[in-house]
Order: C-alpha cells, then sequence, then structure tokens
C-alpha cells in the first residue's frame, strides 16, 4: 500500500516538506495542481516549501490542449458536465428538505425511546438519497465512457503516455486544493489514478478530497441556503475510509453539536477528518497515523486523537452504531 | 424594570450614586427589548434625535429630581440599529450632540451619528481587514469628454490576483468613493473574494457631480454611465462584457440612478443592487418630499407606467426604519410582475451607510456567488 500524507491547507503555513521528509522522499515530485486552474504554472512558493526536485503535469493545461485536438470529446464532455450540474441540482432540492428534517430531530429535547427510531429513520433517509445520487453520477460517467472511449482516443491516449513517461522519473506525487471538480475531472479523464502505481502521495484540501471515495462539499455558514453538505462524486477511492474537510474552522460550526453529530452519522462509517493548517493524517505501512488530526463523533464531538494503530484504526475508534445511524 | 428605574426608585441619588450607576453600565445601556440613553448635565432640557422612521422625531429626556441625570428608555427590538444624536438646550439655546458616554460612532458625509444597537445585533466581521486575505488594487481613470460637459473620474477595482487572461463581470457602483469610506466596500470585497463568497470582479466606484439632479433619470448620467464608462472599462480590462454581468449599484438615489440607467438602456444590464432606494411614486396628487424628489417622482412614475423588464436579477435591501420601505416593499412585487427574479431583504435599521454596508455579502453574493462549495485551496 502506497504511503500517503493528507495536509491541511498549506497556503500560509506549508508543512508539504515536513510531511515529505517524514515519508522519506528524495528524488523527482511529481506535481498536480490542475485545481489551481490557470494559475497551475505558479508553483514556485510550493516547490520551494517542497525542497525537492518537482515536475508539473500540468493537468489543466493538458485538457485545454486536448479539448482543442479533440473537440467531439470537448463537446460530450461538456455535455456530461452540464448533466451532473442539473443532477446535483435535483439532489440538492431534495437534500434539503431531509437535512432539515433531521437537523430538527436532533435538537429536539424529549423521550429518547420516542426520538431516537425518529432519529435513525432521518438521517437514514439523507444516506439512501446520497446513495441514489452517487449512482445516478455512476451512470452519467459510465454512459460518458461507453459513448467516447476516452481511453482509446488518439489525443487521450497521447497524453496518457506522455504523463506515464513523466512519472515514470518521479518518486511520488504531490496534489496541490483548489476547484475540486476541475482537479477530479482532469485525474479521470487521464486515468491518473492507474497512473500513480504505488508512488507515495502528498495531498491537501482539494487534493485530498480527491483521493477519498466520496467527495463532498460542504459549508455550515454560507452567505445564502441552510449550508447542507453535498455529495458530489467518487473520489479516486485511494484513502478509503474517510471524509477529509480542509479549512474545517472556517468552513464548519464545530461547536454545533447537531451538525457535527450529522455529518458524522451520514457519512459512517468513513471517518470526518477535519484538516486545518498544521493538521496531518498518514498512511504508512498500511496503517494510518494520526498526528494531532481530529475526528466528528457521532455523538456530537470533536476528538482529538494521538494514535498509531492497525491497519484501520480510524472506523473502529469511532463511536458505536448503538448511538444511531 | 431596568438598572436606571431601579436607580430613580432606590436612589442615592448623589453624586457618588450616580458615578457609580454610570460606572457599571455601558450606555446606552440595552435590557432585553429596552434601550436606556442616559446624559449628564445641569441644562434645561435633553431630547432624543434618532432617525428612526414610525417613532416620534423627537423623545424628551426625564430629569432624575434636581441631579444633573436626564434618562429615557425606548422599546428597540432586538437585532436592531439605530443612529442618534441628543439635542441638549441650555440657555434658550439648543445643540445637536453626540452621546458623551457612547463611544460608538456612524460616519457619513455628513458628520457622525451616535449608534445604539439592540440585543443580538452584531457588526459582521467580514467587514474588517482580514490578514489572510489577498487584497485587491485601484486605479484611476479620467474621463475628459463627458456628456456633463465636465472631467469626471471613476476609481477602478481590480481583484487580488488580478490576470489579463481571465474574464471578469463588472459592477459599476455609484457614490464609490463613499462606499468604500463609509461602508468599507474595498475591504468587503477583498474579504467576500477571498472567502470564495463572491466571483472576483472589476468594480468601478464613482464619484458624482451634483447626484440630487444627475442621479434621478437625468440623460447626461445614462450616457455617461451606459455610453462612456462601461464601453471604456469594457475596452481597457478583461471583461465578459455580456449583460448577465454587468450590474448596477446605488443607495437612495444611487439605486435610483442604477433603475434608470437600466431602464433606459434595456438588455444592456442583467443585475443590479439597489439599497434603499428612493423610489417615491405618486399614484395621484403631490408628493410631499420636497423638491429634490419632483424628478424622482416623475421617473418613477414614468417607471411603473412602463417598466418593461429593467434587469434579470434585481437584489433589494431597506430598513425598516426608514420612510423609504414602503415604496421598496411596494417595488419588490412590481418588479416581480414583470418576470425578474427580485430578493428584497429588510433590517431593522435606517437611511445610513452602515445598513448598506451590512447588507453587502448578502447582496454581491446572491447576484456573484462565488465558488465557495467548490473550492478547498
Amino acid at each position: 500500500m502506497k504511503p500517503i500524507a493528507l495536509l491541511g491547507p498549506q497556503r500560509l503555513h506549508p508543512t508539504v516538506g515536513e510531511a515529505a521528509r517524514r515519508l522519506g522522499l528524495k528524488g523527482p515530485c511529481a506535481l498536480i495542481t490542475a485545481g489551481w486552474q490557470e494559475r497551475e504554472d505558479e508553483t514556485e512558493e510550493l516547490e520551494a516549501a517542497l525542497g525537492l526536485p518537482a515536475v508539473n503535469l500540468r493537468l489543466y493545461a493538458r485538457w485545454e490542449r486536448l479539448r482543442a485536438e479533440d473537440p467531439a470529446l470537448g463537446v460530450a464532455h461538456r455535455a456530461r458536465q452540464d448533466r451532473l450540474r442539473r443532477l446535483q441540482s435535483l439532489y440538492r432540492g431534495r437534500l434539503g428538505g431531509l437535512m432539515d428534517a433531521a437537523r430538527r430531530l436532533l435538537a429536539m429535547a424529549g423521550e429518547p425511546a420516542l426520538l431516537e427510531p425518529e432519529r435513525r429513520s432521518a438521517v437514514t433517509a439523507v444516506r439512501a438519497l446520497d446513495a441514489h445520487h452517487l449512482q445516478r453520477i455512476t451512470e452519467t460517467h459510465l454512459a460518458f465512457e461507453e459513448a467516447m472511449h476516452p481511453g482509446a482516443r488518439a489525443a487521450v491516449a497521447g497524453q496518457r503516455a506522455a504523463l506515464a513517461r513523466a512519472l515514470a522519473g518521479c518518486d511520488s506525487v504531490v496534489l496541490a486544493g483548489g476547484h475540486i471538480a476541475v482537479l477530479l475531472g482532469r485525474l479521470r479523464l487521464f486515468g491518473l489514478e492507474a497512473l500513480l502505481g504505488d508512488k507515495p502521495i502528498i495531498a491537501w484540501s482539494a487534493g485530498a478530497m480527491a483521493l477519498c471515495e466520496r467527495v463532498v462539499l460542504f459549508h455550515d455558514s454560507p452567505p445564502w441556503g441552510a449550508g447542507d453538505a453535498e455529495l458530489l462524486d467518487f473520489g479516486l477511492g485511494l484513502a478509503p475510509g474517510l471524509v477529509v474537510l480542509p479549512h474545517a474552522k472556517k468552513r464548519l460550526r464545530l461547536a454545533d453539536r447537531e451538525r457535527v453529530l450529522l455529518m458524522a452519522r451520514r457519512f459512517r462509517p468513513a471517518a470526518c477528518v477535519p484538516l486545518d493548517p498544521g493538521d496531518a493524517i498518514e498512511r504508512v505501512d498500511g496503517a494510518w497515523r494520526l498526528e494531532g488530526a481530529r475526528l466528528l463523533a457521532s455523538d456530537g464531538d470533536v476528538r482529538r486523537s494521538g494514535s498509531t494503530a492497525g491497519p484501520d484504526p480510524i472506523a473502529p475508534a469511532m463511536p458505536a452504531a448503538s448511538e444511531g445511524v | 424594570m431596568g438598572a436606571v428605574h431601579d436607580f430613580v426608585a432606590e436612589g442615592p441619588h448623589t453624586r457618588e450614586g450616580i458615578d457609580a450607576l454610570i460606572e457599571r453600565h455601558v450606555w446606552p445601556l440595552v435590557e432585553g427589548r429596552e434601550v436606556t440613553f442616559v446624559y449628564r448635565g445641569y441644562v434645561d432640557r435633553v431630547f432624543l434625535r434618532h432617525f428612526v422612521y414610525g417613532l416620534p422625531s423627537t423623545v424628551p429626556f426625564r430629569r432624575i429630581g434636581e441631579t444633573d441625570l436626564w434618562f429615557v428608555t425606548l422599546e428597540i427590538p432586538p437585532g436592531s440599529r439605530v443612529e442618534y444624536k441628543l439635542e441638549v438646550v441650555e440657555g434658550g439655546g439648543g445643540r445637536w450632540v453626540r452621546d458623551p458616554l457612547n463611544p460608538r460612532m456612524a460616519h457619513d458625509p455628513f458628520g457622525a451619528n451616535s449608534v445604539a444597537v439592540g440585543e443580538g445585533y452584531a457588526t459582521p466581521e467580514w467587514i474588517e481587514p482580514d490578514p489572510e486575505a489577498r487584497a485587491g488594487s485601484t486605479e484611476e481613470l479620467r474621463f475628459r469628454d463627458t456628456p456633463f460637459g465636465d472631467e469626471r473620474h471613476v476609481t477602478v477595482y481590480l481583484p487580488a490576483r488580478f490576470r489579463r487572461s481571465r474574464r471578469y463581470p463588472l459592477l459599476v457602483v455609484h457614490d464609490g468613493g463613499d462606499y468604500v469610506k463609509y461602508a468599507a466596500l474595498q475591504t468587503v470585497l477583498d474579504n467576500l473574494i477571498h472567502r470564495l463568497e463572491v466571483v472576483p470582479m472589476v468594480v468601478a466606484l464613482s464619484h458624482p457631480g451634483d447626484r440630487l439632479v444627475e442621479y434621478p433619470d437625468d440623460p447626461r448620467h445614462v450616457a455617461f454611465v451606459a455610453d462612456t464608462v462601461v464601453p471604456a472599462l469594457e475596452q481597457r480590462y478583461p471583461l465578459f462584457g455580456n449583460p448577465a454581468n454587468r450590474c448596477l449599484m446605488g443607495a437612495s438615489f444611487g439605486a435610483v440612478a442604477s433603475l434608470a440607467t437600466a431602464w433606459r438602456r434595456p438588455g444592456m444590464f442583467g443585475k443590479l443592487l439597489l439599497q434603499s432606494g428612493s423610489f417615491a411614486f405618486t399614484d395621484i396628487g403631490e408628493h410631499r418630499r420636497g423638491p429634490a424628489f419632483d424628478p424622482v417622482v416623475e421617473f418613477v412614475n414614468a417607471f411603473r407606467a412602463a417598466p418593461g423588464r429593467p434587469a434579470e436579477r434585481v437584489f433589494m435591501s431597506c430598513g425598516m426604519y426608514e420612510s423609504l420601505i414602503y415604496e421598496n416593499r411596494s417595488m419588490a412585487p412590481f418588479l416581480r410582475g414583470r418576470g425578474v427574479d427580485v430578493r428584497l431583504v429588510e433590517s431593522r435599521d435606517g437611511h445610513n451607510w452602515e445598513n448598506w454596508r451590512d447588507r453587502l455579502r448578502e447582496g454581491l453574493s446572491w447576484l456573484f456567488p462565488g465558488h465557495l462549495w467548490m473550492v478547498y485551496e
């Protein structure tokens, strides 16, 4: 199992260099900064913090070129994105009512024997909608793959071959944050999951989100709306068992027990892990090492963990299912 | 009863007792829905002069015995913000002063007022400079040949990390200089863009001549904004240059100017941000708002007779303590009836810059939502 380090945001207090040293990285490092979009090439500060020779894979620019070379793929890709946006909007419309009901029940005082089954049912309804949404997304991706066979198209195959060559000269991969949908789309189109092999990965913010099995968008206090976390898509699944929450202190009301509890129960058995500046989770030799990271617990607490344990210490550390869904 | 009323009942009404009372509390004293104002001085009379439409604008203070302590208690609902002054009368003459016991002030082009806030009101934290937020920059553009016959200048705000390879929406702000000075607009833009709550945008901050003349549907103003400023900016900066990404914004008469300009150039501006719009109109007879409103009423009446569809999306805000709340409550459904997507936010505040400041986040983020949900840097 490849070593992976998931870090908190890097802009003001970069820790990527420390993480590279902890993982023992030495050789050239492949940079993926496609989430920065047109600023993809502005990697001077990142390279300085990393302290290793680096090769920018330039996935954002590659897709821009590829779209010009293969207009039919570009059109189909845009159509898929439009469909995904429409699906997201439909999902969001249904989600609002379910989340509101769940929050009300969780905040309600009263006889546990009366309320707890209702709470469980409310959270189950949210989880069912999430599962349905992911199913619709999967179907949309499959339809795109079957219609366009992107991997078999000359322009895509050429880019993937070029990326494979670039990666062959690198010992590790650094995956920065930014626009999660843009980043995830590029990673998927260029088949990065297969190309990464067993190389160690350091990722943060949107980069860390993209490595999880499910990508969860979240903000508890947006200017408008209830701030219901949404599932966006499947991630690459290289960091199983986690839902990472970058900028948690700014984006989440971590003192709001109902919100914390709902997030934890909704996405279990995955562990919801806030990743603020300075936070780090590392997986070495198949085990997640928690260093100062916190977890959202299904009783509404945010607990700090400092343990190093077996292959998957996170799920067993979570409160038991008897506390609710 | 509150602390002052207890003091009135129980005393001691001595200098030391009054000193102790004043020392014990923050003034004006907020106790639930009641706010008590006090003044100390051996004067003839004291009045509270506030700017809350719907209440008597002059409220007399009561003196406690022969002491130098005067007080008055008002009901101020939670979340309210009230600007006021004190009128102190002595020796046959009165003077308006800020509340000496209240350090909280609000500034505007006419000076400064004292501010009382009801329970639950909090100054938004996004108006304060955020050391993590990258700062935008400004540059001045001069327009020598204008419909006004004189030179005008516009301050252009460029967002942090402005790039010529990107395209930006354009927001034109009437009284832009005042918005920066009294409503912290530049800081607010920096912060909201940094927080991804609004998209990076180019903002034209206008500086009017005689706004009372130029704003209510003056054809010179319409031409200046629509035919001079916007084309010049679209030539100079990488702007989208389409209606959905052009917005006019203003407060009071500035809102009238925004609406009038959009109305006179149908299809050019897709969005409007109208704060406390002076949308006075008459269904019959004369208005009673004074001569400055004559052209306003003439315009709004003409607009209501043939509104067309001035924009696709309009954010409106207005204070409940303004007389204009009724006109704004009327305008919102009127616009909706023309197919405009309208959002009206009411606040427990008056016709002032801090009210307009406090609504900027809601307005800008609704009209130009940022990629808050998608970007995790």
